[in-house]
């Protein structure tokens, strides 16, 4: 069994003394449905769509010495390209690109407070645009609360880390491959459709010019009487 | 056991259930603003979504902390636009789904306040959480529930991480036999149109002409 320590162990041992204290079922609950309230998450991956000329901003908490990484990608929608603008706490600008497909950018959090980063489409007149991004802070949650582990990893678990690393980057791989799947997929699926719309309005337009002609050369010979040898070449 | 013990629990019971937990990411939204978020999946994943809401109040020019009164309706419609979760929740919520078909599934969200007198000019501030396929899976919760050891624990994780990989390789099979076809058909819309194309114009231009000529012969100018 293993032994928590530091903050962990304290919250564990409260945790005990409440439920031998009280004896009660639902204070228990109360105190589990807090645990699960308090996610363990620290990543944060969304796809959204951009209207045109708009502006969507997305705020994170982080706190100082943290390693944090900001990835995105656009998905669909003209030129592919978006304006990308990362800020810290203090309004300073972190990183800033215009019109990019893709980036990833990883800075360390000089200060504690909300960093903000926004995703601009506001050049684009008429285009909406699915934007991807991936905005990590720290490291993964640990698997268990007992990270002040006392001995080394054995052999074993270091292979399961490292398999862990490596599926992590297979994963990540796979994402980006999606989205570029993506890419070209709603791309043949537009040709597809234009396709059909430009061969069936081009065949009307076909048949509407040359019955129109006709009646046109027609209307040209019909009330004269003097004669014309020229046909229409 | 003695009143010693009771204070620090408290504390702890206190900290745990009134200070809200921040979820990772938050973003502003309007009044009747609908916020869409896009998850393309592959099928038979789970998928969670936790959210916190909070109000901007004038009075104090900050944030409130909790909102009792605000609702957000949730919903979630599958790759075939068919709506397959419609709810309205309160100021906090979670919501879960395990998708049918793979492709690109819509979660939206937008308010739907009843003070809406609160609300005029007000912003409101949604903090979101959405994890996907083997994120959602709560490893410590496992190891206790199974009693795995710290090994078997770390082989378990694994083994979700290679099943996510698998099924998502199994979705890019179906998405690549869906861009073939797509391919395919421009491909013999082209062809086909092309064709079609041609012989009109071919026969419009014999008709041009034998219709004029039989017109001009009628009007004795040929």
């Amino acid at each position: 069994m293993f032994i928590p320590t530091g903050p962990l162990r304290f919250y564990s041992e409260a945790w005990l003394s409440i439920f031998r204290m009280y004896r009660s079922f639902r204070v228990l609950l109360q105190v589990l449905w807090a645990q699960l309230l308090c996610g363990w998450v620290l990543g944060s991956e969304l796809t959204f769509e951009l209207p045109d000329n708009a502006k969507q901003c997305f705020y994170e908490d982080v706190i100082v010495g943290t390693k944090c990484t900001l990835e995105f990608q656009v998905v669909t929608g003209g030129h592919y390209d978006v304006d990308c603008r990362l800020e810290d706490p203090d309004g300073t600008t972190l990183y800033k690109e215009m019109k990019k497909q893709y980036d990833s950018f990883t800075f360390t959090a000089a200060k504690n407070g909300t960093f903000k980063f926004c995703f601009s489409n506001e050049f684009s007149t008429f285009t909406h645009k699915t934007v991807y991004f991936d905005f990590q802070v720290g490291d993964d949650p640990p698997l268990f609360p007992n990270e002040n582990r006392v001995t080394a990893l054995t052999q074993c678990e270091s292979a399961c880390v490292s398999i862990h690393e490596a599926l992590k980057s297979v994963i990540d791989y796979q994402t980006h491959f999606r989205l570029r799947e993506a890419q070209g997929r709603s791309r043949a699926e537009d040709l597809n459709t234009r396709v059909a719309f430009w061969s069936i309005g081009e065949a009307i337009i076909l048949l509407v010019v040359s019955i129109s002609q006709v009646v046109l050369l027609r209307s040209f010979f019909s009330d004269r009487k003097t004669t014309t040898t020229r046909v229409g070449s | 056991l003695s009143d010693m013990m009771l204070t620090p629990a408290a504390g702890v019971i206190l900290v745990l259930t009134w200070i809200h937990p921040s979820y990772a990411l938050y973003f502003h939204i309007g009044e009747t603003e609908k916020k869409c978020f896009i998850e393309e999946i592959p099928d038979e994943t789970m998928v969670i979504g936790k959210y916190r809401t909070q109000l901007w109040d004038k009075q104090t020019s900050s944030f409130l902390p909790s909102t009792p009164g605000l609702g957000m309706h949730v919903e979630i419609k599958d790759p075939d636009t068919k709506v397959i979760l419609s709810r309205q929740y309160g100021s906090d919520g979670r919501f879960t789904f395990t998708s049918h078909t793979p492709g690109e599934h819509q979660i939206c969200l937008h308010s739907n306040s009843t003070k809406m007198a609160l609300f005029a000019g007000g912003k409101l501030r949604v903090h979101l959480d959405i994890q996907v396929g083997e994120h959602t899976n709560n490893y410590p919760e496992i190891a206790a529930k199974d009693k795995l050891t710290e090994l078997q624990l770390r082989v378990r994780q694994l083994l979700d991480q290679v099943e996510q990989i698998q099924k998502e390789q199994n979705y890019q099979r179906y998405r690549e036999e869906r861009f073939r076809m797509t391919s395919e058909s421009t491909n013999q819309r082209v062809l086909w149109w092309s064709i079609a194309q041609t012989l009109i114009l071919i026969i419009t231009g014999i008709w041009q002409m034998k219709h004029l000529k039989s017109f001009f012969e009628a009007k004795k100018l040929v």
